[in-house]
């Protein structure tokens, strides 16, 4: 056999080695592809199979849920007007008021009005009281922010703290009244203070009239002695009213005296009566006693 | 005797490496699609684990279905209770 034919043997022998060797590899490779793909084919069967009755179950849990949508909404707004309602959305969850309540598209369009600080006021002493407060500064999933061993203590922190030392004696309450302490002439203080010079003298003269009382009892004020005050105190027409003092009639034409002592506004009063027969003018129809008080006086 | 010298030339210099690579190639690709496909697989099989509260799904809706009755429940009496707003 010549060398050629030799050489050409060995590479075609060389060529199906290679093919060999890379196909075997190829289908190894395929394989391992296969038993992969049938381990994700499994999982997906599975999550076919788990899913087909979600879309079911979710579809009524829906409708379920917009029928209690549509009963609080209907029933907060029959109960509380449809502007309020907005209102009371908005207060607990601020901006949820732009999207409107879902069965009423007027309400997109109102303005909510400012009604939240109502609960502002709960929402503060829920914080106070414990952990459902959602302002609470920590997790509502730690401790209640109340000290229910020490709670009294708590409390009297809020007062000042000389009562947190627990004086023996603690000064006493201003007394005020007829049995107080220190007793003050009406005419030396008449509300505010008693002006001190230098207050004088940045007001002008006329405070220092204010330092005296309004009007001293020297000069007859409310304080002063009986015998110094007037038989009717200004104070007392005032509030009281008092007579004229006169017998001069108030009005022009007075009283008719035609009637004397038995003089009877309800009768004696009033223009005179259109004659008998006369057409009655509608100027007369304010004329004379009215009929109920006729029959009461009779 | 000069052909089947060029012959011999040609297969070991030309066609052995041209076949050579071009298995290498369709090996190289093969190989690389078994990973992903593993993780195919992982995440199947971990979405399917996921899906196995699915059934809960009933015990919600069950759930829902009473909470939508107590709600129209407490809605009624309190319809009784309340005083209408005033226009409604």
């Amino acid at each position: 056999m010549p060398a050629a034919g030799v050489v050409l043997i060995v590479a075609v022998l060389l060529i199906v080695l290679a093919l060999v060797y890379y196909l075997v590899s190829t289908i190894v490779a395929l394989r391992k592809i296969t038993a992969g793909l049938d381990d994700a084919i499994a999982g997906v069967g599975g999550i076919i199979e788990k899913t087909a009755p979600v879309a079911e179950v979710v579809t009524d849990i829906n409708r379920n849920l917009d029928a209690g949508v549509d009963l609080l909404e209907g029933l907060l707004v029959k109960k509380a007007g449809l502007e309020d309602a907005v209102g009371l959305v908005e207060g607990l969850y601020p901006g949820a008021a732009a999207q409107g309540l879902r069965n009423f598209p007027d309400s997109r369009t109102i303005t909510p009005p400012r009604i939240s600080e109502v609960y502002t006021k709960g929402t503060l002493t829920l914080a106070r009281l414990g952990r459902e407060a959602p302002i609470a500064a920590t997790s509502p999933a730690g401790p209640v922010l109340r000290n229910v061993e020490a709670g009294s203590l708590d409390a009297r922190s809020l007062y000042p703290e000389t009562r947190q030392t627990h004086p023996e004696k603690l000064a006493r309450s201003p007394v005020i009244g007829t049995n107080a302490p220190v007793q003050y002439e009406p005419s030396e203080q008449r509300g505010g203070t008693t002006p001190d010079e230098a207050e004088i003298r940045e007001k002008g003269p006329w405070a220092e009239t204010a330092a005296e009382g309004i009007v001293p009892a020297e000069l007859g004020g409310s304080d002063a002695p009986p015998e110094l005050l007037a038989e009717d105190p200004e104070l007392g027409s005032s509030a009281l009213g008092e007579t004229t003092g006169s017998e001069e009639p108030a009005t022009e034409s007075g009283i008719d005296p035609g009637a004397g002592d038995e003089a009877d506004a309800t009768s004696d009063g009033g223009p005179e009566p259109p004659p008998e027969g006369a057409e009655p003018d509608l100027k007369d129809a304010t004329g004379g006693p009215r009929q109920v008080d006729a029959d009461d006086g009779s | 005797m000069t052909l089947w010298w060029i012959g011999d030339v040609l297969l070991l210099v030309v066609v052995l490496p041209v076949v050579v690579y071009l298995l290498n190639g369709v090996l190289a690709a093969a190989r690389s699609i078994d990973p992903s496909v593993q993780r195919i697989a992982a995440a199947a099989s971990a979405g399917s684990r996921d899906l196995d509260a699915v059934p809960l799904l009933l015990t919600t809706q069950a759930q829902v279905k009473q909470t939508v009755e107590v709600v129209a429940a407490y809605g009624g009496s309190l319809d009784v209770i309340l005083d209408d707003a005033e226009g409604s």
